[in-house]
């Protein structure tokens, strides 16, 4: 055993009783900068951990509510509501081929409310949980990935009314929405990114707690929620895909309102890269930061 | 080496680096930073033009709470560990259960370590007491099928059956600590960490969970045992280590290191308080016989708080043993604590010199508060007799001339026309 103290051959008897349970760490050695070696073990060591939180989060998000999760479709309606109203009535800006405009807006207030949600959530879930921080060990990572991972809760219910919704409107989505996981994992992965990064500032600098809900309330705006994307100029669409969220929202529209509404040739794939390079600026400036979480929070 | 060595530890050093002014803060505020920064700039420029070295991190200290700690820990082996508020015990204990790094040496733990460093960590207030159990059973470790296998013994170890299905921010404090101890409890770790756990609940839980303690212990597990109370250590553990100051100051047969220890202790007056679960708490209130004999007076009171208190305020009244107050002093009026910092454990301590009180028994009453409300109070948990080295002779007893020792200084004045 690389490093052992002592122990060469570890008792067998204990050793298999040891490797039935999910944290079989049989011998753990604690060293300045140990941690960052077995990280990624670690971290799926605790997927149970990870798993209850989840749970936790999911339980506890709608309680002592009147109407509990109908929050979760009121909010989305309401909004997309008002939109139409502004954008479609009043800006008379068009939608995305043949799809109605309400129905266009809500695809796009999908994968923003998710984001949103988990943005918000992630960046206060260290600060929600210091005093398990301070007092048991897990990987840190787990707590708001955890937090992000309830938005899907919210997402699969915002599904439910965008079917009722095509329905309605007799809409009929072509084979493009079969690709939709893709585009969810990748909306997990635009709010991932940014998230994880502001909530590991927000432990050292609680500043960001004020900086969220406007960032938020501003990127609702720059993002293409409440109008097509397509009504940006042609020669700023690249900068425009700068946003993360540009890309995401353009492939959720790309998969359920299907052909008309096209994928932006240089701009998307920039999207992509733009949230590789976030999720992996977030990663690494949490990872960096971890350490002394226990001793800042 | 044998086998048989559970823990190592090897020159273990944990180091944290304290700043002074509004550096203590717990966290600071990025405007804080960015006129700081901007300051430090200017300053350095102006060093710099005047031609001086520049000095970077003025106020920054570095502060050794652990320091060269060696020691090892065989299997079944029940270790209690001792020493004062701040002499590195729950440090050395967060090292050990890994949630901070060491800054220097080398821990070597075989099996898994679970703590019971403070229960009910992790409950949810607005999940019930079964949801909790699993909740809680997780954070501490436990596989999902390993709880399940022990619901039944957890639930009748709390004695909560009736209501496993309320929420747990309903629960009585007591049944909330008994579930909490109860999911600890039965976890099977190699080597659970007990911190103070056992300073909670009445009597009769009490007896139940040092029941359990020693159980785990007589299964062949390692158990290392925090605690003030110099009993139950004596009775639990066959081996212990004392820490002061971040290092070993005495290591092996319990009873032989809490001997050490209480000679080490002797010196100052103290009473040590169990904490209080969920509250913040004195725990400790001492008072320097030096400066007593000197005539002056210095006195310590230790607090631990499961939160951050901001702004920390001690106070201390001093009566007669008749039961009258004779002096008090606190924070909030006399000045003393400087800055706004933000602390979960520390001592408060308050000096003053030349104590004008007459030598009698006095006992001391100690109130802990942070910056909007009271939050402990100890009274007339302990006396001093206050007899300061070189007393004037001939003072009547305080009851003949009260307790306040002022100067009076006589003189006589004669009329000057006496001789009519």
């Amino acid at each position: 055993m690389p490093g052992g103290c002592g122990t060469e051959e570890p008792d067998k008897e204990t050793n298999s009783k040891m490797s039935s349970r999910p944290l079989a760490l049989m011998q753990i050695i604690l060293e300045p900068g140990r941690t960052e070696k077995n990280y990624w073990r670690d971290l799926w060591n605790y997927r149970e951990l990870f798993q209850v939180l989840a749970w936790r989060d999911v339980s506890v998000r709608y309680k002592q509510t009147i109407i509990g999760v109908a929050w979760a479709v009121i909010r989305p309606f309401l909004t997309m509501v008002i939109f139409t109203i502004i954008f479609a009535r009043l800006a008379k800006l068009p939608s995305e081929g043949k799809a109605p405009y309400a129905l266009m807006v809500f695809v796009g207030m999908l994968p923003w409310t998710f984001f949103s949600t988990a943005l918000s959530d992630a960046s206060n879930s260290l600060i929600g949980n210091a005093n398990l921080i301070s007092k048991v060990y897990f990987p840190r990572l787990i707590i708001p990935t955890a937090t992000i991972i309830v938005g899907f809760v919210d997402l699969l219910i915002g599904f439910g009314i965008l079917a009722a919704m095509m329905l309605w409107y007799h809409f009929q989505p072509s084979w493009h929405i079969l690709l939709l996981p893709i585009f969810v994992l990748l909306a997990f992965l635009a709010s991932l990114g940014p998230g994880l990064w502001i909530t590991a500032l927000n432990v050292k600098y609680r500043d960001f707690r004020y900086v969220i809900p406007f960032i938020l309330q501003f990127g609702l705006y720059v993002s293409p929620v409440g109008f097509s994307s397509t009504v940006v100029p042609e020669k700023w669409r690249l900068l425009y895909s700068l946003n993360p969220i540009v890309g995401v929202i353009d492939g959720f529209r790309w998969c359920v309102l299907g052909g008309d509404s096209q994928l932006h040739a240089p701009g998307f794939p920039l999207s992509l890269c733009v949230i590789a390079l976030f999720v992996w600026l977030g990663i690494a400036y949490f990872r960096r930061t971890e350490q002394s979480f226990a001793d800042l929070i | 080496m044998s086998r048989d060595v559970v823990i190592r530890v090897e020159k273990l050093g944990k180091k944290y680096v304290i700043g002074h002014q509004d550096e203590r803060e717990r966290y600071v505020a990025l405007r804080d930073v960015l006129t700081r920064t901007a300051q430090k700039l200017v300053l350095s420029a102006v060093d710099l033009a005047r031609g001086k070295p520049i000095i970077y991190g003025d106020t920054t200290e570095e502060f050794w709470a652990l320091k060269d700690v060696s020691f090892e820990v065989k299997r079944g082996d029940v270790v209690g560990i001792i020493g004062r508020n701040g002499a590195g015990k729950s440090t050395l204990l967060k090292v050990l259960s890994r949630i901070t790094e060491p800054s220097e040496g080398r821990v070597c733990i075989n099996g898994r370590v679970a703590s019971l460093l403070e229960v009910g960590t992790g409950f949810h207030p607005e999940l019930t007491g079964r949801e909790n159990i699993y909740l809680n059973g997780a954070i501490l470790g436990m596989a999902r099928a390993e709880i399940k296998r022990k619901f039944q013994e957890i639930v009748t170890f709390a004695d909560i059956e009736n209501f496993l299905d309320t929420p747990v921010k309903r629960y009585s404090s007591g049944m909330y600590v008994r579930l909490a101890f109860a999911v600890a409890a039965h976890l099977e770790p190699e080597i659970l960490v007990v911190d103070e756990v056992l300073a909670v609940g009445d009597a009769e839980f009490q007896k139940k969970c040092l029941g359990k303690v020693s159980e785990v212990a007589k299964a062949g597990r390692t158990v290392l045992f925090v605690s003030h109370n110099m009993g139950s250590i004596a009775s639990l553990c066959e081996t212990a280590l004392l820490l002061q100051h971040g290092r070993i100051g005495a290591a092996g047969p319990a009873d032989r290191v809490i001997e050490t220890y209480s000679r080490a202790s002797k010196r100052a007056l103290r009473v040590d308080f169990p904490a209080r679960a969920g509250n913040p708490s004195i725990t400790g209130i001492s008072l320097d016989e030096e400066a007593l004999r000197r005539g002056d007076f210095s006195a310590s009171i230790e607090f631990l708080s499961p939160f951050s208190l901001r702004r920390p305020v001690g106070g201390l009244v001093i009566s007669s043993l008749t039961g009258i107050p004779i002096w008090g002093t606190n924070g909030r009026f006399h000045p003393g604590v400087n800055g706004d910092v933000s602390v979960r454990n520390g001592a408060l301590i308050c000096e003053s010199s030349s104590l004008p009180l007459v030598p009698s028994v006095y006992t001391v009453s100690a109130w802990l508060a942070d910056w909007q409300q009271d939050l402990d109070e100890k009274l007339n948990v302990m006396s001093f007799d206050f007899k300061p080295d070189g007393d004037v002779p001939l003072r009547p007893s305080p009851n003949a001339i009260g307790y306040v020792d002022w100067r009076g200084s006589w003189k006589l004045t004669v009329p000057t026309d006496r001789n009519y």
